[in-house]
């Protein structure tokens, strides 16, 4: 069978093996568990519960800020000891809820739920919305808004992304093995509100035991089907994606529903369908622990705002003392300066490295090789866009396009001068579509 | 513990190939033909040429950069190929300081005062070689070989003569210092082709061009023979894997590399069919370097999603 795959791309080493097999294993925080108020693409949360508040499990502490927003709920029991400033992974300080963990994790009683077919679609939606999910494979684009497109019956694919192309992260693929039936019945929701709409599960071709699952567990579904991707970084970006499952092609002025799609990410298919089938809102997530600089590298599931000095102890520890940590994958995840940070709805994983390579590669002249238009996934000119960046030639870097950038970081890896072509094109990137709106 | 982490913008793994290690394999590519030409003009003691034009490019590219104060970049191998390369394309008999100087043009001038690496819009090594046939055209078109000088294949069969191809693709022939064996170029184009170092995007197209070209324009039909001779004979092989590919001066979209190999076999079967002298692959080479802008401008790739291949 011919693959599915885009033009482009790059293949890092791919790191998995050192969590791959490590079967999801829960942990139990203690002490403080912190919410920040955005952990979204938009407004940020607003808190409705004050300091010295008793919460329980389960109970909303902070309702959507807006329309473009998410509501986000307590992950254990236990006493609101502040709402303040803290360090979020991203590098950001911003408000947080600080819950102290009393251990009981006594819940709050959840509403029954209805059967998917006595539900209307908006009921669906807006269920979905209030239980707080997002797309949590790292943009964190509230999941009721990409549900709710202006023509729903235009919508003829919903994709999964179970591509999961960055390097050492290993989460969806645990979640795909271990929960195949809570990622199908996410789906299922899904497929419900577009009818028509087929449902694909698009997934690398280095996960052949997932297909495999997945093919078994789908074979008495017939609008779901499964579409093996060739391995290559970045196939689960979403434009990416869509081209390689459907063939139609998007830019940065579009949206998915304009190609008929919508993607959702395994992470997020899952809580799905813990929100619709199950009743229960979002609070915890999978996360991979992996890197040299940890003892035993894993996938852990993880109440959200569990510290992440917790995360690496649950992981042994590290063994030596590492020099970089990130939250996410290595080529778009963040660099912290601090471990002292809490899981947030997008946070796929923690990764410690005993050396960083990018402080060993000195940037030197371009060379004009072309390896970095060679590898860009968007088809624009990388080494002349981050030339226009660096000049601040925001006229040039629109008409040439430097909007169609998705950040993937391709570039940037792949250049022997090792220009840090991706952080020059991304923050132009960011000044231009800020002045777009502002016109 | 934590006040030791590093923080910088993701990626955060890069690729192993670096600029130097680019440039060494290139150097590296280069060495079958080196050590064949040296071994060739022996009697001319080529190895002398070699060695100080590619020594004097390395120097000053240093000398250059320690007094302007410049970070010294002689690391990046980069000096070291031009030098090497100019060396290569100069008769064996050529007095070691012409040599010498042709190495200081091409770094100082054509490289440096246009900035350094990455900056220059033409290849240096043939911008010194040009400069050198211009200040020195007697010395740089005498060809010497086993102490007689004589015609060079190309110039004999410009003279409508026959020529021998088998020792036109073994290479004990006339001709400048590294591009008369055939097989000794050939050996380093396919290691770089395979290491990924240059593809045949640019001297594919460029052969292939060249190749039509020769064959309605010659005048003399499918004559295989003379279009083998035309292949093998002058800097041809030398130019079309080493120069022509060379990543500053050539176009940085693909579509621009087919059009300027396309560009690079027309010249070059212009000037040997119809030019006055026998040779014409530095020109065309050096024409196309002042072409690329405009051949870049025109072949710019439609963006994902904006149209264009898929
Ligand atoms: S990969 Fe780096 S050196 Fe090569 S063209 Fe791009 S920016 Fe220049
Ligand atoms: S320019 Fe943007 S889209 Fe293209 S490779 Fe670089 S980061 Fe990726």
């Amino acid at each position: 069978m011919a693959l599915f795959t885009f033009k482009g791309g790059i293949h890092p080493d791919d790191g998995k093996s050192l969590a791959k097999d490590q079967p999801i294993r829960k942990i139990l925080p203690t002490g403080i568990l912190m919410y920040p108020l955005s952990q979204h693409i938009g407004a940020p949360a607003v808190a409705v519960v004050k300091k010295g508040d008793h919460v329980l499990r389960g109970q909303k502490i902070a309702d959507a800020g807006g329309f473009v927003s998410a509501p986000i709920y307590a992950s254990v029991s236990g006493q609101v000891k502040a709402i303040e400033k803290h360090l979020n992974p991203t590098g950001s300080s911003m408000d947080c809820i600080l819950i102290e963990n009393d251990g009981d994790y006594q819940e709050v009683e959840y509403p029954p739920v209805k059967p998917l077919d006595q539900m209307a679609r908006e009921e669906i939606i807006r269920q979905i919305g209030d239980a707080g999910i997002v797309g949590m494979g790292g943009a964190g684009f509230p999941t009721r808004v990409k549900l709710s497109p202006k023509e729903p019956e235009k919508i003829d694919y919903i994709i999964a992304n179970c591509a999961e192309c960055e390097p050492y992260i290993t989460a969806d693929y645990r979640r795909m093995l271990e929960h195949t039936e809570e990622l199908i019945g996410g789906m299922r929701v899904v497929l419900s509100l577009f009818e028509h709409a087929k449902g694909v599960f698009a997934v690398e071709d280095n996960k052949k035991d997932c297909i495999e699952k997945l093919r078994e567990a789908i074979k008495d579904e017939p609008r779901m089907e499964v579409c093996e991707l060739v391995t290559k970084y970045p196939q689960g970006a979403e434009r990416q994606l869509i081209y390689a499952v459907t063939k139609r092609a998007i830019n940065s002025t579009m949206l998915p529903a304009d190609a008929g799609c919508i993607v959702d990410n395994v992470e997020t298919l899952v809580a799905i369908y813990q929100a619709v089938i199950k009743g229960r809102p979002l609070m915890e997530r999978i996360v991979t622990v992996s890197g040299d600089a940890v003892n035993a590298p894993g996938n852990f599931r993880v109440l959200l705002g569990t510290n992440h000095d917790e995360l690496i102890a649950a992981a042994g520890g590290f063994k030596t003392e590492p020099e970089k940590v990130i939250s996410g994958g290595p080529m778009m995840g963040f660099a912290m300066i601090t471990t002292d940070t809490p899981v947030t709805k997008t946070s796929s994983a923690l990764l410690a490295f005993t050396k960083d390579v990018v402080a060993r590669s000195a940037e030197s002249a371009c060379i004009n090789c072309g390896r970095c238009v060679e590898v860009c996934p968007s088809r624009i000119i990388p080494s002349r866009l981050a030339d226009y960046a660096k000049r601040q030639d925001e006229e040039t870097f629109v008409t040439q396009n430097g909007l169609e950038c998705v950040e993937c970081g391709s570039c940037s890896y792949v250049c022997p001068a090792k220009r840090q072509l991706k952080q020059a094109i991304g923050s132009m990137r960011k000044t231009a579509l800020a002045n777009k709106k502002k016109k | 513990m934590n006040n030791k982490l590093r923080v910088s913008s993701s990626p955060h793994v890069r690729d192993k190939v670096t600029t130097g290690n680019i440039m060494l394999m290139v150097v590296i590519a280069l060495l079958p033909a080196t050590i064949f030409g040296i071994y060739n003009f022996r009697h001319e003691h080529a190895w002398l040429l070699v060695l100080v034009t590619t020594a004097s490019a390395v120097l000053t590219e240093y000398i250059y950069e320690r007094a302007l104060h410049k970070p010294v970049t002689v690391k990046d191998c980069s000096a070291l190929v031009t030098g090497l390369l100019l060396a290569l394309n100069l008769p064996p008999t050529l007095p070691v300081w012409m040599g010498a100087l042709g190495a200081v043009f091409a770094i100082l001038v054509v490289k440096q005062l246009f900035g350094g690496l990455g900056q220059n819009f033409m290849n240096p090594a043939l911008g010194a070689r040009c400069f050198l046939l211009i200040c020195f055209t007697g010395r740089m078109t005498t060809f010497t070989y086993d102490t007689v000088t004589g015609a060079t294949p190309l110039a004999t069969l410009k003279a409508g003569e026959s020529v021998d191809t088998m020792s036109m693709l073994l290479g004990n022939t006339a001709g400048t210092i590294g591009e008369t064996s055939v097989i000794a170029l050939l050996i380093g184009a396919i290691l770089l082709l395979w290491i990924g170092v240059i593809d045949l995007r640019i001297p594919g197209t460029y052969l292939v061009t060249f190749v039509i070209f020769i064959l309605l324009f010659s005048g003399r039909g499918l004559d295989l023979q003379y279009v083998t001779a035309h292949l093998c004979g002058g800097g041809l092989m030398l130019g079309a894997w080493f120069m022509a590919t060379d990543y500053v001066t050539s176009p940085i979209t693909k579509r621009g590399q087919i059009v300027y190999g396309i560009c690079l076999g027309i010249l070059t079967g212009l000037f040997r069919l119809f030019g006055g002298s026998a040779e014409g692959v530095s020109y065309a080479i050096i024409i196309s370097n002042l072409l690329v802008p405009l051949i870049e401008k025109v072949t710019l790739p439609k963006p994902f999603g904006k149209g264009g291949e898929k």
